[in-house]
């Protein structure tokens, strides 16, 4: 007989993921990230921005609005519309002693650059006997269900994720906007900040002042539960969480939401612990499911919790379509939302 | 080093003038050209000595040797000093050398052993020695040009005067890279901020496409007129017009914060890579003629014309740059291969 392997996890450093709200400031997802990177500007030369339309437009979603006004052309740098320059630049920027924050105005305009990402920017420390590093970050907006079709909606995660020597973080509230963008600043690899464009404006939350940061690598509960669990990010939380309220109502099941924050480093231990507690995993991505970070998480809890689980490990993602389409019906069906995340999670409760 | 000259007629006079007084104006010593003289050949001999390895089995995957090219680098890096950075593509073993890499180390690296320059893990077209300003040789056509305006922007940034040397081939020039690199170099520097010098080694082949089948507008140089970045041509296969032109157009660069471009007109001498056999794309006849302007032999004519060496003086040279690499091999030949927990090592800062 052949003994299965079971795949070991390393348990991360915890901390209290929870917040204690009260008296805190109240912020969008957007006014978050802009205040962090803003007060982190103000703390560190270092730092610069670029991008198209970052500077006297202040963002095409207002994130560096007033940047420009306080830190100068030097710092706050309009670019002309190419990804390959911008994201090239800033790997030489990184590593020549500067921190540059640079802003890929939709994480769909990301390909022209993805040479200079893949090859140059994930590669440096490897190849370059660790003399040299390249603590750069990759602001993107990404994620659908705002009509923007082909070209403003995709989730192409799975591609950084699959690509050793970056860090991909998603983060689903302002506080963890704000947290996870200080930890990307202060870390000596390129991180991918992405930031759900439909979350900007609509998630509000409390967020810490001063010094609150969130180590990269680090899930979050963001409820406890105990007989599933769903483990998702981004936007998906929030679904899930709705999703998971309806169930728990109807059929009075536990539901554990964790909420990844970090795509890479893939906080294994948070996942497999709460698996072995609930027995019963179901997996949820905004983006198409073949070889996504779904994929990732669900081959994880087979490999390292098999022998606790009393149901199939589930997922549940958008279809491996090429685009999300622009038709609003279509669009629907396309986009992952609470009454799919729940259909499923009842067929996982049932079974 | 020299005494910074501004372009002017008298100087252009002076870099015709020959050996002699590009040396006076330079202030290089007779010493300083023999050590010229020394570097060519053990570049020459090096790249021998790989495509010989090579052919042996001892070098895997890719080679690409600088042979007929070596005057550019060698005479760009000679107005190189101390702070400033070199970036270039993938034949990159002569700008370790020139800039002070330890021969044995690069071999061991083209061998892929762990006491390689950076330990066996990239090869002959990724080198890397930070120590001595080489920031990367890279294997994507194009692909570091950003990367080299990237630091030159920090350089300026942070308020040093630094000179970034930006080394890119004629094929490279027909990439969206370099397009949206030089836009931002030429953009950046009109207020100070980009001091790259983009030095454009037109060895006349993107691999086996020429120039001419590769673009119509073939005035490689030009094409930095469309990001307002001023340029000039010189002679690639002429140490000494290359060394007066380096000299001058790094300290204007230096001194203006603004990126300069000079497209070098050069040749290699053999073929694209150590794995490539037969060349249909050029013939005899052409590879004859540029043979005829060997960059060492050219220079070698110099050197003997000015008294500064004779033949026997001139052998002794090839013969102790001959040791250099003879010893270079055996040492990469020898050398362990890097112990397999390398594979996992310098992935991350916070790497277990």
């Amino acid at each position: 007989m052949v003994q299965a392997p079971e795949r070991s996890v390393t348990a991360q450093l915890t901390d209290d993921t929870r917040l204690d709200d009260g008296g805190m400031p109240q912020k969008s997802l957007v006014e978050a990230i802009h205040d962090t990177l803003l007060e982190e500007m103000r703390a560190d030369d270092r730092i610069v921005t670029l991008g198209e339309d970052v500077g006297r437009r202040g963002g095409v979603f207002r994130v560096t609005a007033g940047f420009l006004e306080e830190f100068g052309e030097d710092r706050v740098l309009d670019t002309p519309l190419a990804e390959s320059g911008i994201i090239g630049t800033a790997i030489g920027m990184a590593l020549n002693g500067l921190r540059p924050v640079a802003e890929i105005q939709f994480l769909d305009f990301i390909h022209p650059a993805m040479d200079q990402i893949m090859n140059e920017a994930a590669r440096i420390r490897y190849r370059s006997n660790n003399d040299f590093s390249c603590p750069m970050v990759i602001r993107a907006p990404f994620g659908g269900g705002v009509h923007g079709a082909l070209y403003h909606s995709q989730s192409i995660e799975a591609v950084f994720v699959h690509t050793p020597g970056l860090k991909v973080v998603a983060p689903a509230t302002p506080a963890d906007a704000k947290g996870l963008l200080r930890a990307a600043i202060r870390d000596e690899d390129p991180v991918l900040f992405l930031e759900h464009k439909k979350m900007y404006r609509l998630i509000k939350g409390p967020v810490p002042e001063g010094d609150h940061d969130v180590p990269l690598g680090q899930a979050r509960i963001a409820q406890d539960g105990t007989d599933a669990t769903i483990v998702t990010y981004g936007m998906m939380v929030h679904e899930a969480q709705k999703a998971a309220a309806e169930v728990a109502q109807e059929t009075g099941a536990s539901i554990e939401v964790i909420d990844l924050r970090s795509l890479k480093p893939l906080d294994e231990w948070t996942i497999v612990e709460s698996v072995k507690k609930t027995a019963k995993a179901l997996v949820v991505t905004e983006a198409n499911g073949l070889c996504s970070v779904a994929s990732e998480v669900a081959a994880l809890i087979g490999e390292a919790a098999f022998a606790y689980l009393d149901a199939p490990v589930m997922r549940v993602t958008a279809p491996d379509v090429p685009a999300t389409p622009y038709s609003p019906p279509l669009e629907q069906a396309f986009m992952v939302d609470a009454e799919k995340i729940g259909a499923a999670l009842r067929r996982l409760i049932a079974y | 080093m020299a005494t910074t000259q501004r372009a002017g007629k008298k100087q252009r006079q002076t870099e015709q003038d020959g050996l002699t007084a590009v040396a006076e104006a330079l202030g290089f010593d007779e010493e300083t050209l023999r050590g010229l003289y020394r570097k060519m050949v053990l570049i020459r001999l090096f790249e021998d000595a790989a495509q010989r390895t090579f052919r042996q089995g001892k070098i895997g995957g890719y080679l690409h040797v600088y042979s007929g090219q070596e005057a550019v680098a060698t005479g760009f890096l000679a107005a190189f000093q101390e702070g400033d950075r070199a970036i270039t593509a993938y034949r990159d073993h002569a700008h370790a050398l020139l800039l002070g890499s330890d021969p044995k180390a690069v071999m061991a690296e083209l061998f892929g052993r762990g006491t390689g320059l950076v330990k066996g893990k990239g090869g002959s077209m990724h080198l890397f020695d930070v120590a001595n300003g080489l920031w990367g040789g890279y294997g994507i056509v194009g692909g570091h040009i950003p990367l080299g305006v990237g630091m030159a922007y920090a350089e300026r940034y942070w308020g040093s005067d630094a000179v970034v040397q930006l080394y890119l081939g004629d094929g490279a020039i027909h990439n969206a890279a370099y397009h949206e690199a030089a836009n931002l170099a030429g953009l950046w520097g009109r207020d100070g901020l980009n001091p790259t010098l983009f030095i454009l080694e037109n060895n006349q082949y993107g691999m086996g496409t020429s120039v001419e089948r590769a673009t119509a507008m073939t005035d490689l140089a030009a094409k930095f007129d469309s990001y307002a970045i001023e340029h000039e041509k010189v002679d690639g296969m002429d140490l000494v017009a290359v060394l007066a032109c380096a000299q001058r157009v790094t300290e204007r660069v230096r001194e203006t914060g603004k990126p300069y471009a000079v497209e070098a007109l050069t040749y290699r001498l053999v073929a694209h890579g150590a794995g490539d056999f037969f060349e249909k794309y050029r013939t005899k006849e052409e590879v004859r003629t540029w043979r005829e302007r060997d960059p060492i032999g050219l220079f070698e004519q110099k050197l003997l014309a000015a008294g500064v060496a004779d033949e026997q003086g001139l052998g002794a040279i090839r013969d102790e740059a001959k040791q250099i690499v003879d010893e270079a091999v055996r040492f990469a030949d020898e050398s362990p291969e890097p112990p397999l927990e390398e594979l996992h090592t310098d992935v991350y800062a916070d790497a277990e």
